[in-house]
């Protein structure tokens, strides 16, 4: 649950977070995806041009899902700040989230196409047999509802429903950084890094959620 | 269609014991000398090899594709980080040891290795246990020729390998919870090990090893998936059992002692059926191309009587 501001704090001289929120109020999300997509049309490019090291298809494919964990982490940070320094970048959410989405459709689409050549048979052999791609996949199912549903529109037609599905969100982190860890040897520190960071914001919810049960008790 | 031709190499053109112990006084001289030695290692950075007619005829992977694309833990785990944070390493003054079950304990300056081993040059397939392969121009020696110099005795029935452990020079090693145990060990049984493919590299692409690639030595077993092929190794030891290796102690359901190359055993979390062969150019549309992998990569005619009688399946 929300944690309504203290309006006593507002007395201060200068309330910074408050002057954030209203330069943020100017900003268009519209740049969140215009800026968002810099890093996939930058990396398209550098792949187009030879210029993505010898293996030039793989790492445009971990780049985007590398990328997609990173949205993934700016879409989970919107609350925890807004929770604990009244800055609010709930407009941005949106965005920040369907930019999750896109790069990991991009992530997929590159998987598709240049990684298995659209060699459906392969493909189909990948999802029923690979843990990894399962869980991918599965992510990416649920990533699919995400994305269908967060149209203002979407948001009033499911009334209440909306926030309950939109809980799934925590389920694609989690299944993100698992599938990050199945793809790898060992246990190197990149999706260790990624796992810990997630794991921290999903913490936080779980701890807001259990301190508001026992308020409510 | 094999991927290579195998030479039976006739008897006479094996080097004479007597011949290459002259050549060996004859270093010895040099260096006392003072022609050959440390001083002199930019000489060394092109190495005289004959050519060798261990050779496939595929396109060889680019240079700099096979020394930027690199899997060596010790520098980092991305393959970019070999080739980026390898520069502190100091793969010369090398002393590379063997011991164990031999009659002659030995230890050999790797400079002083490289001037008085017969060096050749053979191009061969490398195939990465994650689905990748090159094309590699190796130079070095056979390993039968250094193992038979310390005299393995007769109940040696394993080799194993050791790389370096430099935390100071390997910024890969440290932290708190380390990628493999360190160091990087591997093995080959012996027979492996006497098997006129595996060879100790000391260059590629005619010239001496980067750090990234496993400078100043390696071993090179193309059958195999390429983490066995075990880099900047300082010991070798003949032993009796099966020693253990880094990534079977890692994972041991998914890397064997073996790990020959085996399209008809998947990864627990990929298949190994084809492979992606690196360096192509051209970037995403220049028609890098996908290949199925072949069993021992190719290499079958030569290796699959090691494992008559294996079932391969299970001694993955």
């Amino acid at each position: 649950m929300e944690i309504a501001a203290n309006p006593a704090a507002n007395v201060r001289k200068t309330d910074y977070p408050r002057q954030i929120n209203k330069t943020l109020a100017r900003i268009s999300p519209w740049w969140i995806y215009g800026l968002g997509l810099i890093p996939a049309a930058w990396y398209f490019y550098l792949g187009a041009v030879n210029d993505l090291g010898a293996n030039p298809i793989q790492s445009f494919e971990h780049l985007l899902g590398e990328w997609a964990l990173r949205f993934m982490i700016a879409t989970l940070l919107v609350t925890p700040i807004r929770d604990l320094t009244r800055v609010n970048f709930y407009r941005f959410r949106r965005a920040l989230g369907l930019l999750t989405f896109y790069y990991v459709l991009f992530h997929f689409l590159t998987y598709f196409t240049l990684d298995r050549g659209m060699n459906l048979p392969v493909i189909f052999v990948d999802i029923v047999k690979r843990p990894y791609i399962i869980v991918g996949m599965v992510a990416f199912v649920c990533l699919i509802a995400l994305a269908a549903t967060s149209s203002n529109r979407a948001i009033r037609a499911l009334g209440r429903g909306w926030a309950l599905l939109h809980k799934l969100v925590y389920v694609v982190a989690t299944l993100g950084v698992i599938h990050f860890f199945m793809a790898v040897k060992s246990w190197p520190p990149r999706p260790s890094v990624y796992a810990t960071i997630i794991g921290v914001l999903l913490a936080y919810r779980l701890f807001v959620w259990v301190r508001d049960q026992r308020r409510a008790a | 269609m094999p991927a290579y031709k195998f030479p039976t190499i006739p008897s006479s053109e094996i080097t004479p014991k007597a011949l290459f112990l002259k050549r060996r006084q004859f270093m010895t001289g040099s260096l006392a000398a003072g022609l050959i030695g440390a001083t002199s290692l930019p000489a060394l950075a092109a190495l005289n090899a004959t050519q060798s007619r261990y050779i496939v005829n595929d396109k060889i992977t680019p240079k700099e594709d096979a020394t930027t694309y690199n899997n060596y833990y010790e520098f980092g785990t991305s393959k970019s980080d070999p080739a980026a944070y390898s520069g502190d390493f100091k793969p010369t003054p090398w002393t590379i040891k063997i011991d164990g079950m031999v009659a002659k304990p030995m230890e050999f300056d790797v400079t002083e290795l490289i001037a008085k081993m017969p060096l050749e040059e053979r191009i061969y397939r490398f195939r990465c246990v994650e689905a990748w392969s090159m094309v590699v121009p190796w130079t070095g020696f056979m390993l039968s020729e250094l193992l038979k110099q310390a005299e393995p005795l007769a109940s040696a029935k394993y080799v194993a390998f050791q790389t370096a452990l430099r935390p100071e020079e390997m910024p890969g090693v440290g932290g708190f919870a380390p990628v493999l145990d360190w160091p990087y060990k591997e093995g080959l049984r012996l027979d492996e090990a006497m098997h006129p493919l595996t060879l100790m590299a000391v260059g590629i692409y005619g010239d001496i090893l980067p750090n990234q690639n496993g400078a100043p030595i390696r071993l090179v077993a193309p059958w195999k998936y390429g983490f066995k092929s075990i880099k900047s190794i300082e010991r070798i030891t003949l032993v009796d059992k099966q020693p253990s290796t880094a990534w079977n102690v890692a994972a041991p359901g998914e890397y064997g002692f073996y790990s020959n190359v085996n399209p008809e055993r998947d990864h627990p979390r990929w298949s190994q059926a084809s492979e992606r062969v690196l360096g192509a150019g051209g970037g995403f549309f220049g028609g890098g191309t996908k290949r199925d992998t072949e069993k021992f990569n190719g290499y079958g005619d030569e290796v699959a009587g090691l494992y008559a009688g294996m079932d391969l399946q299970v001694d993955y």
